[in-house]
């Protein structure tokens, strides 16, 4: 009875501990530990985020004696995977942020600088101070950045005020969008949503905030009188198609007027008015024609809004000509292989996280499947061998449908799904343990993937 | 579950309910797991009269410790979606009900001190 008295807790940590590995894609296949290979590689890892620590902290367990440095201005560091249920009022902008050098290991070096150019050819990257860092080997985990100002007549400093929220902006500006929000839902009203037209990360985020704006105004008795409007980028609300048709059920469900291929392009503050482009669509005819509708634009009126812009490569990844020269050209992501994101054109540079030009892949739970593969062939690369690890594409979103419940929505790039806990936790059903595991158990799993562990 | 180190476990853990709530609640635990202990050893056998008073208390026990977790967690009985929820839910159901019981029949134990077994 005693053991039991003591197991208690702990199996209500196990349960959110094994939410946690699910969600962050623990079953990644991880190379065996062998002795650390002794090199004087020098490494330069752009980045110090969630991918550039992960990357560190593994690579320092893995070789001895390599010159490895870190390249970021970015004092804090934050955990992005908070910032909804900071805008959801759960939890306070303290909750996402600590700072980079908390990750970092030993025996590294971290450079407090933005990278101002990269040069895969001369094998250096200069700073914006002007050093210039030399390097064998480059990991590029710079993350991606947001284009605010591709959206006319936005700017941040609206955000909480007038209806506007930007939840992606950071930890105070996702508790600035809770203000407006919470203020919102108690009134009712219009809620538009929607996501941009380029590639981004947790693409079900947008989703996930709508839903629970519908909570609320539920919550609060102030739905009857609202309206949640939908822009969809295009056709489509989620690019798994077994996960989209399970969203648009519960779209549905919820009574969401869904708008398709509607894309943001200005916001007008003082009229609460939003302006889309709806891009020239072509149909084709039984008869073999073609029926052209031009391009055409759109204005749709809201009280409450989230704003989510454009997002690309960093300029100085776009700038360096390892992005891809065909595919993305207006977001620059960069031309790796699918399976051992390796660059194609300059095999001793490699990507983890968001900046990685594969079609899927850009949230916290790729990233913790991502290293172990950069890390393999690395590795493999400075031992004079061949890397073999592969990643699949996969990647994890906790779908919050309602403060309480959530989906857990796994899937690789064949857009099959990949569950963690097949028979046990079904990935297409509202469940509240895959809130549990959203709520409770990623936070701590993502910082064990910070530290090299887990 | 590659790393399930106990440093990731306690980290978790204090996640959940927060670092001071966690540990308050540990050594809450610890100490009424060595006072159970200790009445056992005292006694040297288990009362069935204070097992069953005991065990009148279960179903508080077990409706408290649903209550908490989620209270915890920001939901309720409303987000209950499937099977695998009512497991969850029963399981912490139960881990109360019996975290109960041995507080009730410890404490009654201690109060009533060493008793002789003709007292039985």
């Amino acid at each position: 009875m005693s053991d039991m008295q003591d197991f208690r807790p702990s199996r209500r940590g196990f349960l959110g501990l094994a939410g946690g590995a699910a969600a962050l894609g623990l079953a990644a296949p991880a190379p065996a530990r062998a002795q650390a290979i002794a090199t004087k590689a020098k490494i330069v890892i752009l980045g110090a985020g969630a991918a550039g620590a992960g990357m560190a902290n593994r690579l320092v367990e893995r070789l001895d004696g390599a010159e490895i440095t870190l390249v970021d201005g970015r004092k804090q560091h934050w955990y992005q995977p908070g910032f909804t249920l900071i805008a959801s009022g759960l939890k306070p902008a303290s909750y996402s942020v600590s700072g980079t050098g908390d990750w970092l290991p030993k025996g590294v070096k971290w450079v407090e600088e933005y990278a101002a150019n990269i040069d895969p050819e001369g094998q250096v990257i200069t700073t914006a101070g002007g050093e210039k860092l030399p390097y064998d080997y480059l990991i590029l985990a710079t993350g991606l950045t947001l284009d605010w100002a591709s959206i006319e007549g936005f700017s941040l400093d609206q955000v909480g005020q007038n209806g506007i929220g930007a939840v992606y902006a950071g930890p105070d500006y996702a508790a600035a969008t809770w203000r407006a929000m919470d203020e919102f839902t108690s009134k009712g009203g219009v809620g538009l949503f929607g996501r941009p037209a380029t590639e981004m990360k947790c693409a079900g985020a947008p989703l996930k905030y709508t839903f629970i704006t519908d909570d609320y105004l539920r919550r609060k008795g102030t739905r009857e009188a609202s309206q949640i409007i939908y822009a969809a980028n295009n056709a489509t609300l989620f690019s798994v198609p077994v996960v989209n048709e399970k969203v648009k059920l519960l779209f549905g469900d919820r009574g969401f007027d869904t708008r398709w291929n509607h894309i943001l392009t200005g916001i007008d503050a003082e009229a609460k008015t939003a302006h889309y482009k709806i891009p020239e669509q072509r149909v084709l005819n039984p008869d073999g024609t073609v029926t052209v509708t031009p391009e055409k634009t759109t204005a749709i009126a809201y009280d409450f809004t989230n704003v989510i812009p454009p997002q690309r490569a960093p300029q100085v990844v776009r700038e360096s000509g390892l992005s891809w020269a065909d595919k993305w050209v207006d977001q620059g992501w960069i031309e790796v292989d699918q399976g051992s994101l390796r660059h194609l054109r300059y095999p001793n540079v490699f990507g983890v996280g968001d900046i990685n030009g594969v079609p899927k892949g850009k949230t916290a739970a790729s990233v913790k499947w991502q290293i172990p593969v950069v890390e393999d062939h690395l590795v493999a690369e400075i031992a004079g061998r061949e890397g073999t690890a592969v990643y699949n594409g996969y990647t994890s979103c906790p779908m919050i449908t309602k403060i309480g419940r959530a989906m857990l929505v796994e899937f690789d790039y064949k857009n099959n799904l990949t569950p963690s806990f097949p028979g046990v936790i079904a990935p297409l059903e509202e469940l509240w343990i895959s809130w549990l595991m959203k709520e409770i158990a990623l936070k701590p799993t993502y910082n064990a993937m910070l530290r090299g562990k887990a | 579950m590659k790393d399930l180190t106990f440093e990731t476990l306690i980290a978790v853990f204090e996640e959940i309910f927060g670092r001071g709530l966690f540990w308050t609640m540990v050594a809450v635990a610890a100490v009424v797991t060595v006072a159970y202990l200790y009445v056992l050893i005292r006694d040297r056998h288990l009362s069935a009269r204070k097992f069953l008073a005991a065990q009148l208390f279960m179903p508080i026990g077990a409706i408290a410790a649903v209550l908490f977790v989620q209270w915890v967690t920001h939901s309720g009985f409303g987000d209950i979606g499937g099977p695998v929820d009512w497991i969850v839910l029963l399981g912490v159901a139960g881990m109360g009900a019996v975290g109960i019981a041995i507080l009730v029949y410890t404490v009654q134990a201690l109060i009533a001190g060493k008793s002789p077994k003709a007292a039985e």
